[in-house]
Order: structure tokens, then C-alpha cells, then sequence
């Protein structure tokens, strides 16, 4: 009789195998999830996607006037609307990946309190939505780009290298979503660490290439922004869409396996605490 | 053959109260620092420091101790107990939303869990796109709900009214249609927690018989929580008791419920009135409930004079609508009566924050028959929402009608609730 069982429910974590087909099975639910994040974003009022373009649109503007006319920053010969605009919209869609992910447990406590399912499913689907956001702000930037070839004569240098922009998305995405799982399980043993996070992403978009190219960054230091996953993404973007920035294979490579590394571990630790965390909330 | 799908062995949670760390960080740090410069811990109680109280004496609870119980295919069983004696906690682990301490269950098919109808519902989406999502956070995939997509509709109702954002709905269709979908999972044990407790009668009804309809059907094992011991005897045909965490029975449904309730007549004799408090209220607390002159006790209603004087004082943290709710039951918790003022003549006030009383008389048939009965009451703004209850909080003895031939009839000899002169 024993044997015929087909499933049990112990206190120990379920193999990660175990998971993943779970995690298959409930692929119409990843679906679901991510087209009611489409719906709701489409039946939202008028100010919510304009905030979209505000947002990026005056951090622009702010790092045009600070880092641009008071700190002096070269841009390696970009125009800056450009140059800042195309870093920030690459941060902002990381910062979203994180700060959401890394909240998965809080905000959607009630939901995980009733129901079971792979709790993974949420943090994708998180990731996947967020592409919403990221692809209006990446248009309004070529939209920008495009102002400045034609009505300003800028040389944009496009290159071949844009094919390597869903990796870069891919590398961004896992990098969001590891570090967000790894942060979403330390807060369900110290809550107040989510108030942390947004100063934590702040502070690392000042060690990355968003506000100044990796060239100005003096030699001696230039170690510490590369270490930064982010950088070589943004770098890369750069160079593929505007032609100059410091592109290597090398750091590319870097950040991929930073991001799976991340991410591994990030997994890991959600899977350890997800079973529980409904006792501590 | 019937089989066994459910095998539960030994299961026991554990719950934390005083937690490990502080559950924050800059407490957890400033603890770590002060254990470095050898100072006291600086969050423990003086008490605790010293000695005089042992730290780990009362810090975890066991809301489920050493559970035994096998299910086979077709049982749909009562979970009966009170409030806090582990029954959502017992569903919550058969349904995966947190693990055992210790023991396991093992089982064979799908199991579906409805620990609140409407889990996932989504304000802004369709009927329609609700139902598809609700679906799937309940386990079925997208062909399947489409398979049974016109049923869903056809049983919740709702018919042209699918295509409209769930946020316009009254909140009997969204609980109607919410039930509809997990009334059509595709499972082989359902796990429902009180889901009937909402919605009109005419639906719970229909709850009720298409839950009994689906087990006839296709052999669904069911369990199933509710304090209304009707709808567990309607639908059940196994009951099981909890009590402080331990099962004390499981067997026949009407022998659970006997047992339950007699237990429930016991308990009332000794306790104040106040401590019967069923649900938590962040905003509203009593303070004091007395009836008839009594802080506790039976109430002995003799002589003719059925009549209940309640006054309930208490404090209110913000402005509320409230009214009073009291129901009448028998010994097998059926209920009898129901005065509400707030429904017969929309008495309802508007209480400010601070403190209230309120004054209740209530004069209740003087021809009911002889017998023991029980009561809950309510503070509640009809139709919306409960405030406050107290579930089978007292234990009300009526002496019973005079004949003019002298003679009493009593309820228990199955002479009826009244008798009509």
C-alpha cells in the first residue's frame, strides 16, 4: 500500500528537479500571470504609463545637470540626452527586476497564504512583465536616438553587435531575479531589510556605467565598476547602439556568469525558505 | 475496490512565537554588538535575564500534535473543532501552504485546496479572465478550464455579466463565481475552509448539493471545515474532531457532531461570556459582556419571562456601523431563532471611536418549549460585515410553556421548538 502513494508532504524542501516540472505544469499559469500584468497595465489611467516617460525623462535631465555641467563627465563623445538615457533605462529595468522580486513574499503574502503553487512562478513572471516597461522606455529612447540623427546630424554608430541585445535582456533579467530571490528570502527573516533595498540599488547604480563612461572611470578604480555585473550590459548596449562605449568579451562574459551564479544561488535559497515563510508573515 | 488516497501519520506543527532572531535586522545587529562588548542583551525582558523566568518556557506552540488519520476514496469529512484548535492549520499543511514540524502525509491524485473563495481575484479583469486565472492558481491547466468554461458560467449565474471587470460585482456573484471555478477543479481531493459561510442561502444550497453531486459522481474525496454543523451533517459522511491540536475522534459524522456539541454545552458553565470572542477584530474590543445581571453562567429563563437583556461595552479604535446579530440553536447547534434589528427595522447606528455600550432587550417567544439551548450573538453591519463574534458563547435553559392543563413539553422529546397555544 505504502508504495502506491504518489505524492508526500515531509519538513524538508523538495527537490529542485521536483520543482522544475512543477514549475512546467504550471506554465499556463506563468502566462496567466504575466497577460494579467498586460491587461491591468492597459486599463491603467493615462498617468501611469506617462510616468514612464517622466521617470527616465528627468533623471536624464538631473544627470545632465549634475554630472554634465557641474561634475564635468565626458560622454564619450555621445550626445548626453542619449548617453544617460539609454543607462538608465537598462538600471531602471535590473532596479525593477530586484526591488519587485525581492518583495515577492510581502506583497503577495495573502495569495501564497491560500494557495499552493511553485512560488517561483511569481518572481518570472515579475521579470517577464516588467519587459512591458522596459520596451515603451526602450522605444522612447530610439525615438530620441532618431531626433538626433536626423535634426542634429549626430553620427550614431549602430552596429552588428545589437544582436547581442536579447542577451543582454537574458543577462539582466537573471541578474534581477537572482539577486531579488536572494534578497526576498533574507527579508522574511528581517523585514526591515526591504527598506534597505532601494538605497542598496541606488548606491550600486553609482558604482556602474549609468551617470559616466567606463573610459573616464581613472584606471586605478576602473576594477571596481567592472566588477559590477551591470556594467559590462550597459557598456555593451553602448557600443551596439551608439557605437562608443568599452565593449570586451571578457567582461561580457563575466557578467553572464555572475548573473547564473546568482541566480543558482538565488534559487536555492528561495526553495529553502518558501515552505515556511507563511508561519513568519 | 476503495482505496486509501490519504495517509496522515503523526503530524505535528510547531509554531514560534518569542522568534529566533528579533525579526530585525538593526535589533539583531545592535544585540550582536552587545553581546560583543559584553553588555546584557538589551531586548531581553529584566525578568528573563536574571533568571526568574525561563526563556524558552512558553515560545512555541503546537497547533498540531501527533495527528493520525487515513482517508479513503469517497469520504468527505467534517473538520470539526474550535476556533484555534488546529483545523486551518491542518488544511494548510494537506494543501501545501506550509510544511509539518514532524510527520508525513502521503496520498495519490490531485489535491485542490479553496481555503477562501476567490483567492487571486484580479479587480480589474473580466469574469471571464478570472475565471482563467483562478484556474490556474488552483492547478488546472488552460484546456482543461476551457473545456469547462460554460459550466463555470452556467453554475455561478452570472451569465452576461462574464464579460464585465469583477470590481463591479455585487459580493455575492464574485463569491458565486469564485466558487464556481473550484467547484469545477479537476481533482480528486478538495479541500474547502468555511467558503460557505458567505453567499445567499439559495446558493449555499446549491454549494452544498453540487459538493455532495461531485463526490457521487466521480468519487472526490472532500474535507471540510465549518462551524455551521448543518452543512456538515448535509454533506458529510465522516467526522473529525480537533481539539488543542489533537484529534480526539474520527469516525461517523452524526457521532462527531454529538460529541462536539456536547462538549460545547460543558464548556460554557464556567467561562465568562467575554472569552467566547471567535474571530479577531483589530478595530473593535469588548470589554465586558454581561447578560441578564450574569458575567457567566447558564441563563435560566422561567415563569413565562423569556426575556434577554444583553449589554456589551467596549471600544472602538475607528468609526463604525454597527448593529446587533443574536441566534438562537439546539443542542445539535441547529439554528432556531434570529433577531436582528439592524435587518427587521435598519437600526443600524453609527458608532464614533472610543468607548460604547450597547443595550439589548430582546424578548423571545414566551411559548418555547422546554430544553437547553445556545446562543451566539454578533456585532455586525448587515450584509457587509462581521465585527464581532461570539460563536455558541452562552448556554441559555428555558423552562419551558404552561399548559393551562399544567403540562411543559420539552424540545428534546420531539415536541417542537414552540408549542401554539
Amino acid at each position: 500500500m505504502q508504495d502506491n502513494f504518489e505524492w508526500s508532504i515531509e519538513n524538508k524542501s523538495t527537490a529542485l528537479s521536483t520543482k522544475l516540472k512543477e514549475v512546467w505544469m504550471h506554465r499556463d499559469l506563468l502566462r496567466l500571470m504575466v497577460k494579467k500584468d498586460f491587461i491591468t497595465f492597459y486599463k491603467q489611467t493615462l498617468l501611469g504609463p506617462l510616468w514612464y516617460f517622466i521617470q527616465p525623462l528627468f533623471t536624464t535631465l538631473i544627470f545632465m545637470f549634475i554630472f554634465g555641467k557641474i561634475g564635468g563627465f565626458k560622454t564619450d563623445g555621445i550626445p548626453r540626452p542619449v548617453f544617460y538615457m539609454s543607462g538608465i533605462i537598462l538600471w531602471n529595468y535590473f532596479a525593477d527586476c530586484v526591488t519587485k522580486t525581492a518583495t515577492v513574499f510581502k506583497d503577495n503574502a495573502d495569495l501564497f497564504g491560500k494557495v499552493y503553487f511553485p512560488r517561483i512562478i511569481l518572481p518570472i513572471s515579475i521579470v517577464i512583465s516588467n519587459l512591458v516597461k522596459f520596451s515603451i522606455q526602450f522605444i522612447f529612447l530610439i525615438i530620441i536616438i532618431g531626433y538626433y540623427v536626423f535634426f542634429h546630424k549626430e553620427h550614431v554608430g549602430i552596429n552588428y553587435f545589437i544582436i547581442l541585445f536579447p542577451f543582454l535582456i537574458l543577462v539582466m533579467a537573471i541578474l534581477g531575479l537572482g539577486i531579488g530571490l536572494i534578497i526576498s528570502a533574507m527579508t522574511t527573516k528581517y523585514r526591515d531589510l526591504s527598506f534597505l533595498i532601494t538605497f542598496g540599488v541606488q548606491i550600486l547604480m553609482y558604482t556602474t556605467t549609468v551617470a559616466y563612461p567606463l573610459s573616464s572611470v581613472d584606471k586605478s578604480i576602473q576594477w571596481i565598476v567592472e566588477l559590477n555585473p551591470m556594467t559590462s550590459v550597459i557598456e555593451t548596449f553602448r557600443y551596439a547602439f551608439l557605437g562608443q562605449a568599452t565593449f570586451q568579451w571578457i567582461d561580457l562574459m563575466y557578467s553572464f556568469s555572475f548573473s547564473i551564479f546568482m541566480l543558482s544561488i538565488g534559487v536555492f535559497v528561495f526553495n529553502k525558505v518558501e515552505r515556511n515563510f507563511i508561519d513568519t508573515i | 475496490m476503495i482505496h486509501q488516497v490519504i495517509k496522515v501519520e503523526n503530524l505535528s506543527k510547531r509554531y514560534q512565537i518569542g522568534e529566533l532572531g528579533t525579526g530585525n535586522l538593526s535589533w539583531d545587529i545592535e544585540r550582536w554588538v552587545a553581546k560583543l562588548r559584553r553588555k546584557p542583551d538589551p531586548f531581553l525582558k529584566i525578568e528573563e535575564s536574571i533568571g526568574l523566568v525561563s526563556k524558552n518556557k512558553n515560545d512555541t506552540i503546537w497547533s498540531l500534535k501527533e495527528v493520525s488519520f487515513d482517508l479513503f476514496q469517497g469520504d468527505i469529512v467534517g473538520v470539526i473543532g474550535k476556533n484555534g484548535a488546529g483545523k486551518s492549520t491542518l488544511l494548510k499543511i494537506l494543501s501545501k501552504v506550509t510544511s509539518p514540524t514532524k510527520g508525513k502525509i502521503s496520498g495519490i491524485g490531485r489535491v485542490a485546496s479553496l481555503l477562501e473563495v476567490g483567492t487571486g481575484f484580479h479587480p480589474e479583469l473580466t469574469g471571464r479572465e478570472n475565471i482563467f486565472l483562478n484556474g490556474a492558481i488552483l492547478g488546472m491547466r488552460n484546456k482543461e478550464i476551457k473545456k469547462k468554461f460554460d459550466e463555470i458560467v452556467d453554475f455561478s449565474g452570472i451569465g452576461k455579466y462574464i464579460d464585465t471587470p469583477v470590481k463591479r460585482y455585487s459580493s455575492g456573484m464574485y463569491v458565486r463565481l469564485a466558487f464556481a471555478v473550484a467547484a469545477h477543479l479537476d481533482c480528486e481531493i478538495l479541500i474547502i475552509d468555511e467558503v460557505l459561510s458567505v453567499g445567499d442561502i439559495e446558493f449555499q444550497k446549491k454549494c452544498l448539493s453540487k459538493l455532495g453531486d461531485v463526490n457521487k459522481e466521480q468519487g472526490k474525496t472532500i474535507l471540510f471545515v465549518s462551524h455551521n454543523m448543518n452543512s456538515i451533517r448535509m454533506l458529510c459522511n465522516k467526522g473529525l474532531i480537533l481539539e488543542k491540536g489533537q484529534l480526539t475522534y474520527f469516525g461517523d459524522v452524526q457521532n462527531a457532531i454529538h460529541k462536539y456539541t456536547s462538549s460545547i454545552f460543558s464548556q460554557n458553565i464556567s467561562k465568562k461570556y467575554l472569552s467566547f470572542l471567535s474571530n479577531e477584530c483589530s478595530y473593535l474590543q469588548l470589554q465586558n459582556v454581561v447578560i441578564n445581571n450574569q458575567q457567566s453562567g447558564v441563563i435560566c429563563l422561567n415563569d413565562g419571562n423569556n426575556s434577554l437583556n444583553f449589554i456589551l461595552e467596549g471600544i472602538l479604535s475607528i468609526e463604525k456601523n454597527m448593529s446587533f446579530e443574536f441566534i438562537l440553536y439546539d443542542k445539535d447547534l441547529m439554528p432556531l431563532l434570529f433577531y436582528s434589528p439592524g435587518h427587521y427595522e435598519g437600526r443600524v447606528k453609527k458608532y464614533p471611536a472610543g468607548a460604547f455600550s450597547i443595550i439589548e432587550n430582546i424578548d423571545l417567544p414566551k411559548n418555547i418549549n422546554r430544553g437547553e439551548y445556545t446562543a451566539s450573538f454578533y456585532l455586525t453591519e448587515p450584509d457587509i460585515k462581521y465585527h464581532i463574534k461570539y460563536d455558541f458563547a452562552v448556554t441559555i435553559n428555558i423552562d419551558g410553556f404552561p399548559t393551562k392543563t399544567g403540562q411543559v413539553f420539552d424540545y428534546n422529546n420531539g415536541k417542537g421548538f414552540l408549542f401554539i397555544p
